[in-house]
């Protein structure tokens, strides 16, 4: 559900001047609100689902000029914009959004980008129908809501491609060093939005590539790659350094790092640590980790195996365990290398999944088998160690449970056996252990989530910080964001004291 | 990007190669890893550490020829640059005053007991090192285990040096002389690693066994190199790669190594066509 923002009475007050500016109104009044009402919601163009079911390109094709300036037009620019309060960035939404239909793009994503400094991701993994969209007036008026995300990825695209990237002009240096550990959405934020305020900011990573799970998760046809690098580029212009194969915690101590002049760190390690099934037969070949499976696809290519030397086994018959958007990029990986029978085994019903409307849409239109109420009890595997089939019980839904959730409750006698040759876990990571492992001081909660101060993203150590999957456990890339921002407002005036 | 200080052939198949990097030279301990690509299209090679150089910022490790990425790996001159290099990752091995402690190494193991067996040493115990190879001219680096062992033995399956038996035979020999031995530690092959858990086993020698499963990212997050250790399902990457050799379910890392033998054979062919057309 949606958790509505507070804003600041500063960004109250930038809304209102925005809102009353000369051409908005002169916009406002430019087509009466009923015509816009009118306005069906344009399109996302999509690939074809046979075509795009075969390789990795892109499913989502973006909105051409025309047809994103027309869905504009369907934002009433209301006085009172609830958009913003449910987006975890306080994007100020209807300025972007005009900016578009009167065809000002330089203008609007500048000010999409004064909140958001990675907006042609968001605009593509955000789940938009859960926040800014969820609350649009249009959407109360109409049923359907103004299609926010898909012009936020028109507009961060038109720079990329079409436009000159704008890089801001950067204050003198205040010459202070901050680390920020991880290069993941929330890392990469923080380092944006510090470089910007004039430090001198190096991302420490761990693996060869800057981007997080935006690299070795989300899959190419979802996000490409050539978009995360442009974003990774742009901060580097910023004068953000960037340092791969760096594993904070081993070859370098957060003390060590200070002894190195560091004097502000941002901890953004995300949820590196893979939950399994916890049932027999496990460790059998053929079952993978989401975060293996992906990892190799993803970030080791190994759908170009054997040009790439890293292989990953291609099921026929191929079951992927969960329901979030992890497990939806696995299940269509897996297809997409060839599974004649793609699955998403789930142990609630359709309603609770947690993954995107659009992602199990997607999914659905690629042929990939649901079978809801499902849960694996154990694999079998055959005299080479390999798994060969899987034993589940049917589940019923009983009571709510502590996530709101009806609970999944087993019917006794309901075992079936499915025939599989690939299994992939998507049910959730946990917290990465490694930094606070080196760390005693850090203060670490049940499930190994680093502890913050939820205002200001402090950790229990002096002038080290926190954000994103780290202090969440497994959460959204965007909320992760959100926690960049509100930390990296805090270390500035940390560095600044 | 990490520059080849030195690479070079040791014997056939086994190679070394020296890496510049001060900051992993500076951190490296015994029985702790690193991982590197050949290049862009490689995959990610663990491999254990067998020497540094805190001076002058150089980390060693010793590898075997297996693979596809082993095998460009092998071809690289010493100046070239590699694209990844990254570490010490790993926990270190646990090094201690234990008494008489008895390093087993083979194949590549013979680098990597090296550093452990030097700290084994200097920690103040008595030494001993057994290492075993397929043929006499398979061994290396002997005069620098010599160095660091208080008894130094060879098995070599051509009799060449001091006896032709498999390890565990040789290691149930010393401890069958009535040699009290209190921590044995162990570094190459599986079936190696195994054996000398399996000969220790009855007297319940604490046997430490360095487990190379596959790897990807070598940091716990992809869970590849999950191990069954006891009754509880461990990562190697993070939580080890040493391991109680008596608690190691073997059957099940035997079976996972193999996981991708077909597709090794694939890519190699592939790649053998490719670069000696």
């Amino acid at each position: 559900m949606t958790e509505k923002n507070k804003l600041s009475p500063e960004v109250k007050e930038k809304l209102k001047a925005e809102y009353n500016k000369e051409w908005r109104k002169e916009l406002r009044s430019a087509i009466p609100v009923k015509e816009r009402m009118k306005i069906s919601r344009q399109k996302m163009p999509e690939r074809n689902p046979e075509e795009r079911n075969t390789d990795f390109y892109e499913v989502n094709q973006g909105l051409d000029e025309k047809t994103a300036r027309l869905e504009a037009q369907r934002c009433l620019d209301c006085a009172n914009p609830q958009c913003v309060l449910g987006c975890p960035v306080g994007i100020d939404i209807p300025s972007f959004v005009k900016n578009i239909e009167r065809g000002d793009f330089g203008a609007s994503i500048r000010s999409l980008k004064s909140a958001n400094s990675l907006p042609a991701i968001c605009g593509r993994v955000c789940p938009q129908e859960t926040q800014c969209e969820a609350v649009c007036t249009v959407k109360k008026a109409t049923g359907v809501s103004v299609a926010i995300g898909n012009l936020e990825r028109f507009i961060a695209d038109y720079e990329q491609t079409k436009g000159k990237v704008h890089i801001p002009k950067i204050p003198p240096s205040t010459g202070k060093k901050v680390a920020v550990i991880g290069a993941g959405p929330a890392g990469l934020t923080v380092a944006g939005e510090l470089a910007k305020k004039g430090h001198q900011v190096t991302v420490f990573e761990a693996l060869h590539v800057a981007g997080g799970v935006l690299v070795y998760g989300i899959p190419e046809f979802r996000l490409p790659k050539r978009i995360l690098k442009a974003e990774v580029e742009y901060l580097q212009k910023l004068g953000v350094e960037v340092r791969l194969n760096f594993v904070v915690g081993l070859t370098a101590t957060l003390e060590d790092l200070k002894k190195d002049g560091y004097e502000c760190f941002f901890i953004g390690t995300g949820a590196g640590l893979p939950n399994f099934l916890r049932i027999p037969g496990e460790n059998l070949i053929g079952i993978y980790s989401a975060n293996e499976y992906l990892t190799r696809v993803n970030l080791m290519r190994a759908f170009d195996f054997p040009e790439y030397d890293t292989p990953v086994f291609l099921g026929k018959r191929a079951v992927v365990f969960g329901g979030g958007n992890v497990a939806m990029d696995s299940v269509r990986t897996a297809k997409r290398l060839g599974a004649d029978m793609a699955a998403i085994l789930y142990r609630r019903s359709r309603t609770e999944m947690p993954a995107r409307v659009e992602e199990v849409h997607h999914a659905e239109e690629e042929g990939i088998e649901f079978h809801f109420l499902t849960n694996p009890i154990r694999f079998i595997g055959d005299d080479q160690g390999k798994v060969k089939a899987v034993e589940c019980l049917k589940m019923e839904l009983g009571e709510p449970d502590s996530s709101g959730r009806r609970r999944p409750i087993p019917i006794e006698g309901s075992e079936f056996i499915v025939d599989i040759d690939l299994a992939v876990v998507a049910i959730g990571n946990s917290p990465n252990p490694l930094i606070p492992q080196t760390n005693p001081d850090l203060k670490v909660g049940k499930w190994g989530n680093v502890e913050v101060d939820w205002n200001t993203m402090a950790t229990s150590m002096k002038g080290v910080y926190a954000g994103g999957d780290i202090i969440r456990g497994g959460a959204t890339v965007i909320l992760a964001m959100g926690d960049a921002r509100v930390a990296a407002a805090e270390m500035d005036r940390y560095l600044r004291k | 990007m990490a520059k080849i200080i030195r690479r070079e052939k040791l014997v056939p198949n086994i190679h070394l190669i020296e890496i510049e990097s001060p900051e992993v030279a500076v951190k490296c301990r015994p029985g702790q890893f690193v991982i590197l690509m050949p290049d862009e299209k490689g995959e990610r090679i663990p491999l254990t550490v067998a020497d540094w150089d805190r001076e002058k910022g150089t980390v060693t490790a010793v590898f075997m020829v297996v693979g596809t990425s082993t095998h460009k790996l092998s071809l690289l001159e010493s100046g070239s640059e590699i694209p990844v290099f990254v570490g010490p990752l790993g926990k270190a091995s646990t090094i201690e005053k234990f008494g008489t402690v008895l390093c087993a190494g083979g194949c590549f193991g013979i680098g990597a007991i090296y550093p452990i067996a030097r700290a084994m040493k200097e920690a103040g115990n008595k030494v001993i090192t057994l290492l075993d190879v397929k043929a006499n001219y398979l061994l290396y680096w002997e005069d620098r285990l010599r160095a660091v062992s208080d008894e130094f033995f060879v098995s070599s399956r051509d009799n060449y040096y001091d006896c032709k038996d498999y390890i565990p035979k040789v290691l149930k020999q010393v401890l069958k002389d009535g040699r009290k031995i209190d921590r044995v530690v162990s570094i190459g092959c599986t079936y190696l690693l195994y054996t000398c858990a399996e000969a220790t086993r009855p007297l319940g020698i604490k046997t430490i066994v360095s487990l190379n499963p596959v790897m990807v990212d070598g940091t716990g997050m992809c869970g590849a190199c999950r191990v069954t250790i006891g009754d509880k399902t461990k990562f190697a990457c993070v939580d080890g790669p040493d391991f109680d050799g008596h608690l190691v379910k073997w059957e099940e890392l035997f079976s996972r190594r193999k996981s991708y033998f077909h597709d090794e054979i694939r890519s190699l062919c592939y790649w053998e066509n490719k670069v000696f057309p």
